[in-house]
């Protein structure tokens, strides 16, 4: 941009600060002007910009330390093995059909002989691509 | 960049190849179960048998009806041969944590006899597994009935010799050795050498080695865990052994870079013979460069010429004999990198998807969203989309190619990126070794094509 001198001596002063105040400014609007294009031209830059505005705290090396270790570690922790075997337990309660109590139960009149007692159901669910 | 995106389609015309459905297994319903979700998808080396994986710890093999073989049309049918319960959920007690039965990687070992061998492998344990056939038993034998009750040997008048009858085929699996306890981290890669005796098994940060008769025996060959942890900037992401030379494999990083090893230079390959990487410009370096560069899968050609490398956004062809560049790059869906941020907000970056050749290394394939794979021809430089989705569920009719609209006018047919389903996502693929079959993965469903033929 060409320097224009500005009108010296306006009866204004003000105005002729504000004169000066833009001159300065045009070469500061002028270079983010050239980065808004650039950010613009490259859509992972701009997609880099969105994140960051709205995460301002996101660290400055992605690939570091702290998201490493952290895929390092995938996994649910828990307490302890009881807290473990609590946790499965109750899966399988919601995941297998609730085993209707055979009507049938043969007790208390004789002692059952294996052809008495219900099938025991397979504990392992087959998976639907063989279904 | 040769071969990236020209919009040239691959159907229709001259040699190219026609997809049509041939088969879906798996359950309709929308509702998955998360045990149901496939997680891994193997040929095996006749391509005879087809075997999936998945993360409730379930191994499920088809088999090729050989019947119909010469008629062309029927030639993609698969029907289920065996299916086992490969790995259970175990508790490791010393991190406290779940060890998931999700089976992460199935290689089969190639066939020596009647029975079929795979090495299949979750976070810590692999498992190799015979898988044989029976059909045939012993009857009439003397001194038992046929339901198997003992008989009162005085009761025995005349003497029979047993004889072997047919029976229903019966396929049967079991565990024949179990390699455990030699990672500290999570496996994502086994593959067997060339020798048909080792095999490799890669984690986040170690490199093993393994005879297959051998069990409480593990070498380690490669070992990036710095003293200080503090330091560690970057992971094992995917191994493999070359497919003929029995000295050398590959192992891709989190940063984007390929290492060949040689085992002949030094017990301990953590100094490379080769290191693969693209330079990269760092005017264009942002945030999310590093996380989409990260390599989720690497396939040695079958020639062992080339090898391939699975980025977030594409795919890439490296020439061993050439270190600074890939000699191809093939972009998956470049309209992506606009919707990085958001990608990122839903852990979508993160996802793994692997990639395959054709058996003549002529065509590779790699998943993408909203239940869409793509092919690109290596020769003719034509790339196509293609959706595994019920919709398209008449047996040979040719699958239409599919288009994703980046911006501006949607044409008609088209498909706008906002519209595209990120649950809907083909990591895992495989293409039959001989011919043009492949096997695609949807969350829960496999789709078996086959191309058509006039």
């Amino acid at each position: 941009m060409s320097a224009e001198v500005p009108e010296a001596a306006s009866a204004e002063e003000q105005k002729s600060e504000h004169n000066l105040l833009f001159w300065f400014m045009q070469p500061l609007i002028v270079n983010s002007l050239e980065e808004m294009e650039d950010k613009v031209t490259s859509p992972e830059k701009a997609e880099e910009a969105k994140l960051k505005a709205r995460y301002p705290h996101l660290g400055q090396k992605p690939g570091g330390s702290d998201f490493l270790r952290k895929r390092l570690q995938k996994g649910q922790k828990y307490f302890d093995s009881g807290d473990y075997n609590m946790a499965k337990a109750k899966m399988k309660n919601k995941q297998l059909p609730a085993a209707a109590p055979d009507k049938t139960e043969v007790t208390g009149d004789h002692i059952p002989t294996p052809q008495d007692l219900p099938q025991r159901k397979p504990s392992l669910v087959t998976s639907k691509l063989a279904g | 960049q040769i071969g990236s995106l020209g919009g040239g389609c691959m159907s229709g015309g001259g040699n190219d190849i026609q997809w049509c459905f041939s088969q879906v297994k798996g359950a309709v319903d929308d509702d998955v179960a998360e045990a149901d979700i496939i997680s891994t998808v193997e040929f095996n080396h006749s391509g005879e048998l087809l075997a999936t994986g998945d993360k409730g710890g379930r191994v499920v093999i088809f088999q090729q009806e050989q019947e119909n073989k010469i008629q062309s049309h029927s030639r993609g049918e698969y029907n289920v041969y065996s299916t086992f319960q490969s790995h259970e959920p175990e508790f490791d007690y010393l991190k406290s944590l779940e060890i998931e039965e999700k089976i992460n990687k199935i290689r089969w070992l190639p066939q020596k006899n009647a029975a079929q061998f795979l090495l299949s492998t979750n976070d810590k344990t692999i498992k190799l597994w015979k898988i044989s056939e029976r059909d045939k038993r012993p009857e009439g034998y003397n001194l038992k009935e046929e339901d198997g009750r003992y008989r009162d040997p005085t009761t025995v008048t005349t003497l029979r010799v047993p004889v072997f009858r047919p029976m229903d085929l019966m396929v049967e699996a079991s565990p024949r050795r179990i390699f455990a306890n030699a990672h500290t981290y999570h496996i994502n890669s086994i593959s067997i050498n060339s020798d048909y005796e080792t095999y490799l098994s890669a984690d986040d940060l170690r490199i093993n080695l393994w005879h297959l008769e051998i069990t409480d025996r593990s070498f380690n060959i490669v070992d990036i865990k710095p003293a200080n942890m503090e330091e560690l900037t970057e992971v094992i992401t995917a191994a493999e052994f070359h497919p003929n030379s029995c000295n050398t494999f590959v192992y891709s990083s989190s940063k984007g870079t390929i290492r060949l090893c040689d085992m002949r230079a030094s017990a301990l390959c953590d100094r490379h013979s080769k290191l693969f990487e693209e330079p990269e410009d760092p005017s264009n370096r942002s945030f999310f460069s590093e996380i989409i560069s990260s390599i989720s899968d690497v396939k040695f050609s079958h020639s062992g010429r080339y090898m391939m490398t699975r980025d977030y956004l594409s795919v890439k062809i490296w020439d061993l004999n050439m270190e600074n560049r890939p000699v191809e790059t093939y972009q998956v869906h470049e309209y992506l990198r606009s919707k990085l941020c958001s990608l990122y907000e839903n852990d979508c970056i993160f996802d793994k998807f692997e990639c395959c050749w054709n058996g003549s290394d002529s065509v590779v394939m790699t998943g993408s969203y909203n239940n869409f794979f793509r092919m690109f021809d290596r020769n003719t430089k034509r790339d196509i989309t293609l959706e595994a989705s019920r919709e398209n569920n008449k047996p040979r009719t040719v699958l239409k190619p599919r288009k994703v609209c980046a911006s501006g006018k949607r044409k008609k047919d088209e498909i706008s990126v906002d519209s595209l389903d990120f649950n809907k996502k083909i990591l895992h693929t495989a293409w039959h070794p001989k011919e043009n079959i492949i096997a695609v993965a949807t969350t829960n469903n496999l789709y078996i094509f086959q191309d058509k033929v006039n």
